[in-house]
């Protein structure tokens, strides 16, 4: 079983360590995700409902649904 | 209080986000099962030849594949910020598919993804094979639970609402999965992706022919990309045609939409353009049957019976119980801890209206109508630019069948300016099945406006102009290192 995983990181690590072009592909990989995770999650997309309860985001969309009858399309 | 405009720029946004995903996921698609193909001719000869055209095509896979990856990831962060009413309203509906869809793609990539690219002579043959076809079903599977979310949008069903969580709960697992939406939708997605895979190959095959250059790689690559996308295209008729009926059936005013059809009927006319019309065809295609009921957008608003006697209520009779519905809800609410009976009676009048919950939000009849001219010539690209990829397709097979494919250089140069309408084709397909529904995120249930979260405008307005220059510039990386791949070439006929 120990043997298993060890080929299996050993796949993985050879893999990365050999590879040519799709290293490139790798540095636009991450730099997208640090993007998206460390710049657009952080700063501007916080979950309206986050930090909530069950209970308080029951009774925050509730309210909504209540009071958007007069907002236009 | 919400903010003027705060709606549409949330949409644009979105559209954007949307638009810019299915960009890369139809290529994904289509050209993993072009590249398994090739694959399995190499184990089945043992021709080097064909592992080495194999591993060219997995090269623009993997640089298609990692600009791609996580643009979907972005959506999710919409709903979450953007769209938070309509989040908290689906419920775990929405979230089960998506949940599994994520771990089944993450699971599915990181497995056999890394044995297809990093297995080369360290696994066997058959089982580097078996992984390259996994790679590409995983996505269609990937592309599955992402289309019966959607579905469900458009044709919700196996769900209740519960007043009290302000939530929808799943109360039948299989109703949504089987949802027939959803299987044609999934086969009119993941088919369409094999066009595309076709076309992008067949596209760049003729430019290397154009080049004089890989011929034997180009000739033999065109053969299987067209294969695939001739059969790709059967699936596209067969599962467009049943959207058809389905459309018809439940989402009738997107159908009317489409067609630009004022005053329905029976024997309806099809429009190929404005002035030029098919009589009968739309009754046949929306119904298989001529004599069939097609109802237009103002029989939709005035009200109509249908074909089995269904009295369906105009307009304003569906605003009129959609408000009777929202406000046993807010009654409900305010009542269910002071006064049981009084909360009680709110809740069944609730549950008889819930059907038209969405349209109380809805200012007049008019906002029913989707933006009629965008869907209606979407919907004339998308099946115009189809008509046509068959034609090319078969044009370019039937050439290299004859091995006179090589001297059709206006074919090649046909096929290589095809490359960017496929890409437009598939757009156009998008707008048809999300603008066609419009006003609805969840079709008669919540229209965009109720929808959406009470956020500040100019918030949505920097994240979009960011979106822009974000995928602006990752769409400028990709084609550079695409073309960049693509003009070193495979090496083989060099070497």
């Amino acid at each position: 079983m120990k043997n298993t995983f060890k080929k299996i990181y050993c796949f993985y690590i050879d893999g990365f360590r050999n590879m040519t072009w799709g290293r490139e592909l790798w540095w636009l990989i991450l730099l997208k995700v640090i993007i998206l995770f460390l710049v657009l999650r952080v700063f501007f997309f916080q979950p309206v409902l986050e930090g909530m309860s069950m209970e308080e985001k029951s009774e925050h969309v509730g309210e909504e649904l209540s009071d958007k009858l007069d907002v236009k399309m | 209080m919400i903010e003027s405009g705060l709606v549409d720029w949330s949409r644009l946004q979105f559209a954007l986000t949307a638009c810019y995903h299915w960009i890369f996921v139809p290529l994904t698609l289509g050209l993993s099962i072009i590249m398994a193909v090739m694959e399995s001719i190499y184990v089945i000869k043992g021709d080097l030849f064909w592992q080495k055209t194999a591993k060219f095509w997995m090269k623009l896979f993997a640089i298609n594949f990692a600009v791609g990856i996580a643009t979907g990831i972005i959506l999710e962060f919409q709903f979450g910020t953007n769209w938070s009413n309509y989040s908290w309203f689906v419920g775990d509906i929405f979230g089960a598919p998506l949940a599994i869809e994520g771990i089944f793609a993450f699971f599915m990539e990181a497995t056999f993804f890394a044995v297809m690219f990093f297995g080369w002579n360290k696994v066997g043959k058959r089982f580097h094979l078996l992984s390259t076809w996994l790679t590409g079903i995983g996505a269609s599977v990937s592309a599955l639970w992402i289309l019966i979310a959607n579905a469900w949008m458009q044709h919700p069903v196996g769900m209740e609402f519960n007043p009290d969580t302000v939530r929808h709960e799943m109360v039948d697992f299989w109703a949504l999965v089987m949802n027939p939406v959803a299987s044609s939708k999934f086969m009119h997605s993941v088919f369409s992706g094999w066009m595309t895979g076709a076309v992008f190959v067949i596209g760049i095959s003729c430019w290397y022919l154009l080049k004089r250059r890989e011929t034997r790689f180009a000739l033999s690559s065109i053969r299987v990309a067209a294969i695939v996308g001739l059969a790709g295209t059967m699936a596209v008729m067969f599962s467009g045609d049943k959207s058809g009926v389905q459309t018809a059936e439940y989402q009738p005013m997107k159908l009317a939409a489409m067609e630009g059809l004022e005053k329905g009927g029976k024997r309806a006319p099809f429009s190929i353009v404005p002035g030029i019309e098919v009589p009968g065809m739309l009754s046949v295609l929306a119904t298989h049957d001529l004599d069939g009921f097609v109802p237009g957008i103002n029989d939709i608003l005035d009200g109509y019976t249908d074909e089995s006697g269904k009295v369906m209520p105009s307009a304003e009779d569906k605003i009129a119980r959609g408000k009777r519905a929202i406000d046993a809800f807010s009654t409900y609410r305010a009542m269910k801890n002071e006064s049981p009976s009084v909360a009680d009676s709110a809740r069944k009048v609730l549950q008889e209206n819930m059907p038209y919950f969405g349209y109380g939000y809805l200012q007049s009849r008019n906002d029913l109508i989707p933006p009629v001219s965008l869907v209606y010539w979407a919907f004339r690209a998308m099946v115009g630019l189809g008509a046509f990829f068959l034609l090319l397709m078969t044009a370019i097979l039937w050439f290299e069948c004859r091995q006179t494919l090589v001297q059709k250089r206006w074919l090649q140069h046909i096929a290589l300016w095809t490359m960017p309408l496929i890409y437009i084709a598939g757009q156009a397909g998008w707008i048809v099945a999300e603008v066609g529904r419009q006003p609805w995120t969840i079709q008669g249930l919540l229209p965009v406006n109720a929808a959406v979260s009470s956020v500040s405008v100019g918030a949505v307005q920097t994240t979009f102009f960011i979106f822009v220059a974000i995928f602006t510039l990752f769409l400028i990386i990709e084609i550079r290192i695409m073309l960049k791949a693509v003009q070193k070439g495979p090496e083989i006929e060099h070497k």
